[in-house]
């Protein structure tokens, strides 16, 4: 019965299992964020991915230049504009993931204080 | 009572006495007007009354009103007095009197007018003197009865008793209260008529020059309000302000910004900063939720509009049959031939070739060669405008097996001729022929057939044989009869070694041929450098004429054409070898969709003068560098049924040191007759159709142990086969009795969806091709040489929306199925080595059983069943389990 293996990749680990940063991998803590980075990638589907500070200039990415610099900057203000909305709706309440679902492809936006995680993937198979 | 007879009498008063003072002469009056016409009223004096003794109150009293008269007293009175008498104004009634006496009457009462009356008639007198007894209550009724004697009573005056109605005239009247006033205005005579002069004043000015009544405010109409309906609204505050612009003049201003980055060096911080980390770390978890998430479904998709979509296409099946549009039939040529092959001219519209073939065994053909020399083979252009005569004909040698048009440029034709020979044909001269053809116009399904004599005349263009250009070296090329030519796609060029190298001329410049005598040729249609020194042959060649209307493109290969390589297909050491009848290379399939590619190219060529086929230059081939990765492999069908998959490049042999072809990648054996059909589909590079014998076989490059659909054996064998142009999933193949099978893949796999009959004949033939998204058209060409052109219906030629995933699905699929075969053969194998050595065991092994062996056995056995039922109570929960060690023995 091993022979019977199916040929697709092995699906990821489930986010439960995923270790947050113990104490001695935090010295290679780039390492780690561009395993993480590797592994959205890797997903299907997934055409790029970003990281972008709290001012909207992208630190990492996927991408090329000019397209990263026009997603960041859009996005950027539109996380602004949805955060600022659902704290005006409830001022104890915040925006914590937010999907932009477009004819040909779906935008994820992961927010932070400081920082952004763009992820534009591609859905329909 | 009193005072209304009063009034008679005295209104009849004045009436009378007027007229009784008239005149004496007048009749006498009577009081006919009372109702007496006897009654004659008379005034009588005292002196008559003394004559005849009827003195009031002393003859005449009220119990004796009236006194007897004799008419002789009358008429002596009369004589006596004449005029003076009273009794002249009666004087006739007294002559007439028939009496003698006449009754005087004193009418105290003056009911009549006057003092007495006198009674005219004997009846009268006689009703007064015995008055009938009759009431006299009423003196109304009186008046009315006819009475003998009616007085009148003239009115007296009384005097005025007021009644009180002074007063009411009194309060009604009108009387003026005041003196009334008078003025007196006078004027200067001289100013009467002279112009008036208005002017101007102001009222209050002036003192006293009106009156006025002014408002004051009365105390009376004061009213207080003690009750207001006041409603009120909160509302922002609100703060209107406006501003205004100074506004100069226009100026051009522009800005440029440029996004804000980070330098490596600070991205590279950044990176390994601990805040990020984390953020990363928290992030991805959510992301990868959403990625997730959108990999297992795609929730926004409407499943009912793409329900709906597959349904209309599969469930209209209102026309699905090809409609037959035009036939064509060469009926002109003496002997009965038959189409070998079809092929639709890349750009213009409506125009088909066919090549055609004599329709004769090979016995017949040695037999009749003679006279086969004489008639000319010929490929003949068919246009839709013009179902009897063709348009062009190609003239060649021998009989056209296989023929193309160039790729790059539609007037450029190879053809394979059964002797071996391949033909190029240079139309370029008549493109405009052909060209200005309007193809069908109309969509009439039989053409207009007119008789030969009206043609003749208008047909200024009679069909043109033209000649080939140039034919191959007869020595150097092949021996038999050419089954498949094609052009090489011109983006890459080969050598003498197989190596695949780019091609520069931008032009499809080589062709690949198999033939029947097991080779596969490569030939080039530049000019080649000679290498060695031909120069004796050439000198041979050249004494032959050519004709001058015959273009010189191809002139240096005429005759002296050579392959660039040429591959054996040896089936090793015996000498039979594969006799190819069709390849298919990597590149086929983009020949049915150069239809865009050859528009822009056939224009860009004209912009130019120069054809580049006129200019042929030499292969830059041995300078440049051959290209690695190319696929150089490709698939080939044999006469017998095989279907070889094989490499082009030749390789070093290391024994011998020469290049030799690679041997077969892979062969199989699926079809039991000939493969005429090798094709590769439209959509996927790597999906190959195999037709041949009395089945079908649908491969896939990369999987390697069989096909991947392998109909089963049909009942009529398998001619011709072709893939449809526009749906991935559909194919059509051609029986040899004349039917069609349309075969789709999502619907049957085992059989053909659908079966039409187009000829009584074998078909030898099937070229689909599209025109227009609505227009797709199929020549079937058919052994007794008509080419029927029919049209596709929609359904067949429209693809459903996911008729693209669906048959990836399937074939996916089926490559799955096919590793799953290979698998479990292997497990099969495996599992069948295992039972043989178990087999195997088992037959060497002899039990010899001992009786101490049987019983410890029987023993074992029976521990073990007493085992099983304490578990299997207890599981049940029918035994308490006790003991701890119990506990382990369950367990």
């Amino acid at each position: 019965m091993n022979e019977w293996m199916n040929t697709d990749r092995e699906p990821d680990p489930l986010p439960s299992s995923l270790p947050g940063p113990t104490a001695p991998s935090l010295g290679e803590p780039q390492a780690e964020v561009e395993e993480t980075l590797k592994r959205i990638q890797s997903h299907k589907g997934v055409i790029g991915t970003m990281v972008v500070n709290a001012e909207g200039i992208p630190i990492r990415t996927t991408l090329d230049n000019s397209t990263t610099v026009q997603y960041a900057g859009l996005l950027h203000h539109l996380t602004m504009k949805a955060k600022s909305t659902v704290r005006d709706i409830d001022p104890q309440n915040d925006l914590t993931f937010l999907r932009i679902r477009s004819k040909k492809h779906e935008i994820m936006v992961a927010p932070d204080k400081e920082y952004l995680l763009i992820v534009i993937q591609n859905p329909c198979e | 009572m009193a005072p209304k007879l009063k009034k008679k009498s005295s209104r009849r008063k004045k009436s009378p006495k007027p007229i009784l003072a008239a005149s004496e002469d007048m009749e006498p009056v009577n009081m006919e007007s009372m109702g007496h016409p006897e009654i004659y009223p008379l005034v009588l004096t005292t002196k008559t009354q003394e004559i005849f003794n009827c003195r009031i109150d002393e003859d005449i009293t009220d119990e004796q009103p009236y006194k007897l008269i004799n008419k002789e007293d009358i008429f002596e009175d009369l004589r006596n007095r004449a005029a003076v008498s009273d009794f002249h104004p009666v004087k006739k009634i007294v002559q007439e009197y028939p009496g003698n006496e006449l009754l005087l009457v004193y009418d105290k009462d003056f009911k009549y007018g006057l003092n007495f009356y006198l009674i005219g008639t004997e009846e009268g007198k006689e009703n007064y003197l015995n008055p009938p007894e009759v009431s006299e209550e009423q003196e109304e009724y009186k008046e009315y009865i006819p009475e003998d004697v009616y007085i009148y009573k003239p009115p007296v005056s009384k005097p005025w008793v007021s009644l009180g109605s002074e007063k009411e005239i009194e309060e009604e009247s009108v009387t003026e209260s005041t003196k009334q006033i008078t003025y007196m205005i006078s004027r200067k005579r001289s100013e009467f008529g002279a112009p008036i002069k208005f002017s101007d004043q102001n009222a209050s000015s002036v003192k006293d020059a009106y009156i006025e009544c002014t408002a004051y405010p009365d105390k009376n109409f004061t009213l207080k309000q003690l009750e207001k309906d006041v409603g009120m609204q909160v509302i922002p505050q609100i703060k209107d302000i406006s501003t205004q612009t100074k506004w100069t003049y226009p100026k051009n201003a522009t800005t440029q910004y440029y996004p804000r980055e980070f330098s490596e060096e600070e991205k590279e911080t950044l990176k390994q900063s601990k805040p990020l980390v984390d953020f990363l770390n928290n992030a991805s978890i959510s992301v990868e939720i959403a990625l997730q998430q959108n990999e297992i479904t795609n929730t926004f998709i409407d499943d009912w509009k793409h329900l709906a979509e597959e349904e209309g296409t599969f469930g209209d099946k209102t026309d699905t049959h090809l409609k037959e549009y035009q036939s064509f039939t060469d009926l002109h040529s003496p002997t009965e031939k038959m189409i070998t092959c079809v092929s639709w001219h890349p750009t213009i519209y409506g125009l088909i070739a066919v090549s055609v073939a004599v329709r004769l065994s090979f016995e017949d053909r040695v037999h009749f060669s003679g006279k086969l020399l004489l008639q000319p083979s010929l490929i003949l252009f068919w246009s839709f405008s013009d179902p009897i005569h063709p348009q062009l004909m190609l003239e060649s040698p021998d009989d056209i097996f296989c023929f193309k048009f160039c790729p790059s440029d539609p007037n450029i034709i190879a053809g394979g001729c059964i002797n071996g020979q391949i033909v190029m044909w240079d139309i370029t001269a008549h493109a405009d022929r052909i060209e200005n053809i309007k193809g069908g116009g109309s969509r009439s399904k039989k053409a207009t057939l007119k008789p030969m004599f009206l043609l003749e005349p208008e047909s200024n263009k009679e069909a043109m044989y033209i000649r080939h250009c140039a034919v191959s070296s007869i020595e150097n090329g092949h021996k038999r009869v050419i089954t498949d030519i094609h052009w090489l796609s011109d983006t890459f060029e080969i050598n003498r070694m197989g190596s695949v190298f780019e091609n520069r001329s931008g032009i499809c410049c080589q062709l690949v041929t198999c033939s029947a005598d097991c080779t596969i040729c490569f030939w080039d249609i530049r000019p080649q450098k000679p290498l060695t020194p031909q120069t004796t042959e050439k000198k041979k060649e050249e004494s032959i004429e050519i004709p001058f209307d015959v273009p010189s493109t191809f002139l240096h290969l005429d005759l002296s054409w050579k392959p660039l390589t040429k591959l054996k297909l040896s089936k090793g050491e015996t000498s039979l070898d594969h006799c190819p009848t069709k390849i298919s290379l990597n590149e086929d399939h983009l020949l049915c969709k150069t239809q865009d590619k050859m528009l822009a190219q056939s224009k860009t060529a004209k912009a130019e003068e120069m054809n580049p086929y006129h200019n042929l230059e030499s292969g830059v081939a041995n300078l440049l560098k051959p290209i690695d990765d190319f696929c150089t492999k490709f698939f080939v069908g044999t006469e017998e049924g095989e279907v070889i998959y094989t490499d082009w490049k030749m390789e070093r042999d290391p024994e011998t040191g020469r290049f030799m072809p690679k041997k077969p990648v892979n062969l199989h054996t699926i079809h039991d007759g000939i493969v005429h059909t090798i094709q590769r589909s439209p959509f996927y590079d790597d999906i190959i159709l195999t037709v041949g014998g009395w089945n079908v076989a649908i491969w896939k490059e990369s999987v390697m142990t069989g096909p991947l659909l392998q109909s089963c054996c049909a009942p009529k064998r398998y001619t011709s086969g072709h893939w449809s142009l526009t749906r991935p999933g559909v194919f059509y193949i051609g029986r040899e009795d004349g039917y069609i099978d349309i075969w789709d893949l999502l619907e049957k796999t085992h059989e053909p969806a659908q079966s039409q009959n187009i000829c009584i004949t074998m078909i030898t033939c099937i070229k689909p091709w599209i025109f227009s998204p609505k227009q797709q058209f199929i020549a079937i060409a058919d052994y007794y040489g008509t080419l029927h052109i029919l049209e596709i219906p929609w359904t067949l030629s429209r693809p459903s929306a996911n008729e693209m995933t669906s048959i990836n699905h399937y074939f996916e699929r089926e490559v799955k199925h096919l590793e799953y075969v290979e698998q479990r053969k292997k497990i099969r194998e495996q599992e069948k080595k295992e039972m043989e050595q178990e087999m195997a065991k088992k037959k060497v092994k002899i039990y010899q059983k001992s009786k101490e062996q049987m019983e410890a056995e029987l023993k074992m056995d029976y521990e073990s069943y007493l085992e099983l039922e304490k578990t299997v109570l207890i599981n049940l929960g029918l035994i308490k389990v006790t003991e701890k060690g119990s506990y382990l023995d369950v367990m």
